[in-house]
């Protein structure tokens, strides 16, 4: 199980949930959260979300690595609430935060990636007329999620070769080769997409 | 088997001080052998002969052309039939998992989804992908993503398959699989390598060196001229 919410295949209600309906869901959940204003009712959506990874037939572990990596986050934002606002009011914004995460990953978790840019060339459809392709805007997101462990291999390969050198962590002299390096693999991605015939 | 066509073909690389490096001088070959091995040194041209095949590099001087395709004209018909193979397949794979990486190779021929389905499922049994098929592509071993690779450029039934270097990340298991995956392959191929090894068997092999073909043969003849350049 890695950080990255990648599809999960399962035989599940939430699974067999066409995605246009899962991201519609997504959308009206994020803005349903700002009606949210008691800690109570924070945490009741986050034991919903909790519920709906039982429905997709998904574990509890699955949901605690989603929610690990912005466990960090999460904890600092709830400090400064509780000094500044008060424990409800960060229960409440901890709450809701930590609920929208794990929906989101849920959808991940439950949608293949060809359906999720489906729905997105379908969405981007009306832009057509503006000139932008939805094709490519499609392409766009998948590629996007594809660089996300390739970034972070590069930054852990960067890291290492730092370390192995003896060379100091400062954040220019770790950031500098990881941009060229991520440059570079973009120029090699490119030319692999043409060569693919995603031009045609 | 495609005909492969190099008529006095030249090509420089602009540099940023405003000159031009010059990798390829007055190549001319025809190519119609089933399998061609190309080496030769760092720097010696052989990856921009490679890349011209597919019309990722258009010549400065001369030309090229597959299956009488003319690269500089007919670059979008050229690359339906010359599927390329990069070294790194970590920039080759665009989807995020598997199976959706070898659908995406599909895209361009406007197939029905069910048709998809069916050759994706057949080409994940055939290249021993199937126990991998929903697996996120980057928890994939460095064989593995290779061998996906080159899946998802076999599933478009190419008529020419070129391969830069295919084996240089993958260890001596992996590189063997990749060399019994060549081995067995039906359409023509152009390969580009450093590991001798792999060209038992070939047709021809092609000693670049200094951006010139400086030997042309079979490949016991081709890998004794290729040690003795670099090993004097």
């Amino acid at each position: 199980m890695t950080v990255l919410a990648t599809y999960v295949p399962r035989d599940s209600p939430v699974h067999r949930l066409p995605a246009g309906v899962k991201l519609t869901g997504l959308v009206l959940a994020g803005l349903g959260t700002v009606l949210l204003g008691r800690w109570w009712q924070s945490l009741l959506l986050l034991a919903c979300v909790a519920g709906l990874y039982g429905v997709a037939r998904l574990t509890w572990r699955c949901l605690a690595v989603q929610l690990r990596a912005v466990a960090l986050l999460v904890a600092a934002i709830g400090v400064l609430q509780i000094v500044v606002a008060g424990w409800e009011r960060a229960v409440v914004t901890c709450g809701n935060l930590l609920a929208l995460v794990a929906l989101a990953a849920l959808v991940s978790l439950t949608t293949r990636t060809d359906d999720l840019i489906e729905v997105v060339v379908r969405g981007s459809g009306p832009l057509r007329r503006f000139g932008v392709e939805p094709e490519r805007v499609g392409l766009l997101v998948s590629l996007g999620i594809r660089s996300v462990p390739v970034v972070a291999r590069l930054a852990g390969e960067v890291r290492d070769a730092q370390l192995a050198r003896g060379a100091a962590t400062r954040p220019v002299a770790f950031l500098v080769p990881l941009v060229v390096r991520s440059l570079r693999h973009a120029d090699r991605v490119g030319e692999a997409l043409i060569a693919r015939g995603v031009d045609d | 088997m495609p005909v492969i066509q190099f008529d006095g073909v030249g090509h420089a690389y602009p540099t940023s001080a405003g000159g031009a490096t010059t990798v390829l001088r007055e190549v001319t070959v025809r190519l119609t052998e089933h399998r061609v091995g190309i080496i030769g040194g760092n720097g010696s041209g052989k990856s921009t002969f490679a890349r011209m095949l597919n019309a990722l590099v258009v010549p400065s001087t001369g030309r090229v052309t597959v299956d009488g395709l003319d690269t500089a004209r007919d670059a979008r018909a050229i690359r339906r039939r010359v599927g390329f193979c990069f070294t790194d397949p970590d920039a080759q794979i665009v989807m995020p998992t598997v199976q959706e990486d070898l659908a995406f190779s599909l895209r361009r021929h406007g197939l029905p989804k069910p048709e998809v389905a069916r050759r994706v499922e057949a080409a994940l049994e055939l290249y021993g992908l199937a126990p991998y098929r929903s697996q996120p592509a980057h928890l994939l071993s460095g064989g593995q993503k290779q061998l996906l690779a080159l899946a998802a450029v076999l599933i478009t039934e190419p008529s020419l398959v070129v391969m830069d270097e295919p084996t240089t990340l993958l260890d001596l298991a992996n590189a063997r699989t990749v060399r019994d995956l060549v081995a067995g392959m039906e359409p023509q191929v152009v390969l580009v390598t450093h590991h001798l090894d792999l060209l038992d068997g070939f047709d021809r092999v092609l000693v670049f060196d200094a951006g010139r073909v400086v030997c042309d043969g079979a490949p016991v003849d081709a890998t004794a001229h290729y040690r003795a350049l670099v090993l004097p």
